[in-house]
């Protein structure tokens, strides 16, 4: 498990970061944006199953509640977009924590059950008339494009991409912070070995339950910063594929460390653009297959390949 | 009244085919105690081949048991190479596979396929309209259904296959030692599973229609019935299967509304689990520390 | 005097621990032979290593002759080996008549499984009462006199019990005992009968090992080994 911050990576990356909108056209500064976010959503993710064991199928959902809390405020209360995201986050955080309350009850295939339920029911739930006033229902809610304050020499697009990168240092800050305490400690040993955890005096479905709450906080505010950044919420863009999509992406990049989570989305944003000049089935095979390819090759990702290589190297060094 | 009663017969007629995918669900979680994520893909492939073959021109009953026979194979085959080499995984990796092949199947059916609806024929013509209250495919379904259940159900209490596969399912180990091959008994069940979703799928069709989607809500249905009924007894599956699918439409009709209806099932998936994890008719189980 | 059964030099292994040192015993053919030994000496891992289940061994392992050291447990049933496991191995919800069945599963002559059914219930008159009974409501005692029963029903060549006494009532140990030994009698059966009870055990074999810490410390006569006092103060404990 990655603890230390491997600050020879970790500085490069954020120059290239804190360049990258300048030197890129306005559409890959947006697709850089999502990459963003996706890795906000995924690091959520890997708190919940990298590090504390749970496997959710309907993070969909409270990316869903993120966005749509974005959308309403900004739509129906004239809320500024920034001081929405406090309120996705919060909102999240409950909605997690209440779905993760019976923790001990939902677990392992049963967990995974009842969340893909979740993400086939959010559309529905979406669409529904008695929610159409804030909603918008099938046709969902359109939002106005932020604007860059103006003292700072940056576009709409690029002020958008630093204020998600601004965000999403922070909550990758507080991840670390979470994962090498002794909170990071005691979800993974709830993962590892829940019953000794437990005789060990650790409150198992409390910690449980909060790291629930906790992933789905990340998941809405990933929502709700998508919704600013595409102006648009629709019930459809928020099916089944949107949690099967996260799932891929926290396998894929790697699940038992946090740098998982920027692989699995340069994963998400790039290769289904590169499978779709194939066919427009193919990022679907191409999705499954390398999930299956990572199951037998390479069960922590592409995350985990960098610590196989290096030790790999380590080895023959000696 | 004759409203509510078209409620019902109509639940029982759409309870049949998540009785069916219920079915499935369970003789391979109790063989494996896996979730068979894929049910549906399986299902909606099989429904895809058969459709293939009437565009062959082949008749209708030739063509249903042709994709019957094939899908058995299927799920036989799909054991072998995809779920066996990662049984006793973490349930990360069991359920990453899950979802791969879910996936997979999808696009492959969209790729192969398109996404364009297409309609499927129903073999029930008028001389099947024995009430008023439900249509011609709707009487068919049920007999249909009725008659495969009692098919498997017999193949389980009567033939010595049968009461080894329940005897594998139960203990794996003293199966061994009266010679049950265990894992053959494994790939048979897949197998048994991949039939009776073809089933569901061909009745589903002229309804839902074909897409390589088609069996997304039926299969949350299907799960919802088979933790009703208690995921580790089959005839509960398919009392679950008929109780969720009256609830469906009852509820739906009177309660909360025809969009609602996903919720119910999910309303259902975690309400069982919470209250009453065994189900209506399952038994308790106690894991061993 | 021929041999059902003979293992010579068999290691066993749990994973990396070794659990059995070259152990070599005989069951002779129609005879009962008695492992005997205190908890943990290994009786049930030999058994398990005869199956080839569980335990990885090497060393040879034969059966009537036949090397069945690479067989699979499966197949080693096929050949004519009926197991009797730790726990009795029951199917507790299926029924009696069930586990019956379930132990002619693999029997090579059909045409008198009916004839068989007859005998089983005429040395358990118990189990013919119950035969449409769930296996898990009858008691300890009918539930070994079952597992018994379902492993006569293969016709094995070599009968394998491990420890038929366990958890029962001294008179129901007596019962199933001598049944054990009409069977023996009567039908010729083969047993390698494993036993911390090794009064009972001794009673009515032939033949006896002492098993301790894997290794093999002990073997003869069994009436001879039961009557040597100093024997069994060492090693059976009075």
């Amino acid at each position: 498990m990655q603890q230390s911050l491997n600050l020879k990576l970790i500085v490069p990356l954020a120059l290239v970061a804190l360049v990258l909108p300048f030197v890129l056209e306005s559409y890959q500064v947006l697709q850089f944006t999502m990459v963003i976010i996706l890795s906000i959503v995924l690091a959520g993710l890997i708190l919940l199953t990298g590090f504390n064991g749970q496997v959710s199928l309907g993070h969909g959902a409270f990316y869903a509640i993120g966005a749509y809390t974005a959308a309403i405020l900004m739509n129906g209360a004239g809320v500024p977009y920034l001081a929405t995201l406090p309120v996705a986050a919060l909102l999240g955080l409950v909605a997690g924590y209440l779905f993760g309350l019976p923790a001990l009850r939902l677990e392992g295939h049963y967990l995974a059950l009842a969340t893909f339920a979740l993400a086939v029911a959010t559309p529905q739930i979406l669409k529904h008339k008695a929610l159409e006033p804030w909603t918008g229902g099938v046709q969902g809610i359109i939002l106005d494009k932020p604007e860059p304050p103006a003292w700072l020499p940056v576009d709409a697009d690029q002020w958008l991409y630093f204020v998600c990168l601004f965000v999403a240092a922070l909550l990758f800050l507080l991840a670390w912070n979470i994962v090498r305490g002794k909170v990071g400690r005691a979800i993974t040993a709830i993962r590892d070995q829940p019953i000794a955890a437990v005789s060990m005096g650790i409150d198992a479905a409390k910690y449980k339950s909060i790291t629930f709450g906790v992933s789905a906080m990340y998941t809405a505010v990933g929502g709700a910063l998508s919704a600013i950044v595409t102006q648009f919420v629709a019930p459809d863009s928020f099916a089944i594929f949107l949690s099967i999509t996260f799932f891929v992406g926290m396998v894929v990049g790697g699940v038992r460390s946090l740098a998982g989570a920027l692989l699995g989305a340069l994963f998400l944003q790039f290769v289904p653009n590169l499978a779709d000049e194939l066919s427009k089935a193919a990022p679907g095979i191409v999705f499954g297959a390398v999930l299956i390819g990572c199951v037998y090759l390479m069960p922590t990702g592409i995350a985990g390949l960098y610590g196989v290589l290096t030790e790999k190297v380590r080895r023959l060094r000696r | 009244m004759s409203g509510l009663a078209l409620q019902i017969l109509s639940g029982l007629a759409t309870g049949g085919i998540y009785a069916s995918i219920a079915l499935a669900l369970v003789m391979i979680y109790q063989a494996t105690h896996l979730v068979n994520f894929a049910q549906g893909e399986m299902a909606m492939l099989s429904t895809y081949f058969a459709w293939m073959l009437f565009a062959g021109g082949m008749g209708y009953w030739q063509v249903f048991f042709l994709t019957v026979a094939a899908s058995f194979l299927f799920g036989m085959v799909i054991e072998r190479i995809v779920i066996r080499p990662i049984s006793g995984g973490s349930v990360l990796s069991v359920i990453t596979v899950f979802i791969a092949l879910m996936i997979i199947m999808t696009s492959f059916a969209g790729w192969v396929f398109t996404f364009t609806i297409k309609s499927f024929p129903s073999p029930f013509s008028d001389c099947w309209k024995i009430t008023p209250l439900l249509s011609p495919h709707e009487v068919g379904m049920i007999a249909v259904t009725l008659a495969m259940l009692a098919l498997v159900f017999a193949f389980f209490r009567f033939t010595p296959v049968g009461l080894a596969m329940r005897a594998a399912a139960l203990d794996p180990v003293a199966s061994r030692l009266v010679g049950i091959r265990v894992s053959r008994m494994l790939a048979l069940g897949w197998g048994l599973a991949g039939a009776v979703g073809a089933v569901a799928g061909m009745m589903a069709a002229p309804i839902v229609y074909l897409d390589p989607h088609m069996m997304g809500g039926i299969l949350i249905y299907g799960f919802a019935a088979a933790l009703l009924g208690g995921i580790n007894n089959p005839w509960g599956a398919v009392l679950g299967g008929l109780i969720v699918g009256v609830l469906e439409n009852v509820c739906g009709t009177y309660l909360v509304g025809t969009e609602l209806k996903l919720t119910i099932a999910l309303v259902l998936i975690v309400g069982v689990l919470l209250l009453r994890p065994a189900g209506l008719f399952g038994k308790p189980t106690v894991t061993r520390v | 005097m021929s041999t059902v059964l003979e293992m010579r030099k068999v290691n066993a292994w749990y994973g990396a621990t070794q659990v059995l040192h070259e152990v070599s015993l005989a069951v002779g053919e129609g005879q009962i032979t008695a492992l005997l030994g205190a908890n943990g000496a290994g009786k049930t891992t030999t058994l398990r290593a005869i199956c080839n289940l569980m335990v990885r061994t090497t060393g040879s392992l034969a059966l009537l002759g036949d090397d069945i050291s690479n067989t699979v447990t499966e197949d080693i049933v096929r050949l004519g080996v009926a197991h009797v496991p730790d726990g009795r191995g029951t199917f507790k919800s299926l029924t009696v008549e069930e586990n019956l069945k379930l132990g002619a599963y693999a029997r090579a002559d059909r045409a008198t499984i009916g004839r068989d059914y007859e005998r089983v219930y005429g040395y358990f008159p118990r189990l013919a009462e119950r035969r449409r009974q769930q296996a898990g409501t009858l008691s300890g005692g009918e539930q070994q006199m079952l597992a018994i029963s379902r492993a006569l029903m293969l016709q094995p060549k070599l009968l394998l019990l491990d420890e038929p006494s366990f958890g029962l009532a001294p008179i129901v140990v007596r019962e199933i005992f001598s049944i054990l030994k009409s069977i023996n009698a009567n039908d010729g059966v083969s047993m390698l009968l494993v036993e911390q009870n090794a009064n009972m055990a001794l009673k009515i074999a032939h033949v006896a090992y002492l098993l301790e810490t894997g290794a093999v410390v002990m073997s003869g006569d069994a009436g001879a080994i039961a009557s040597d006092e100093a024997i069994r103060r060492s090693y059976l404990g009075h």
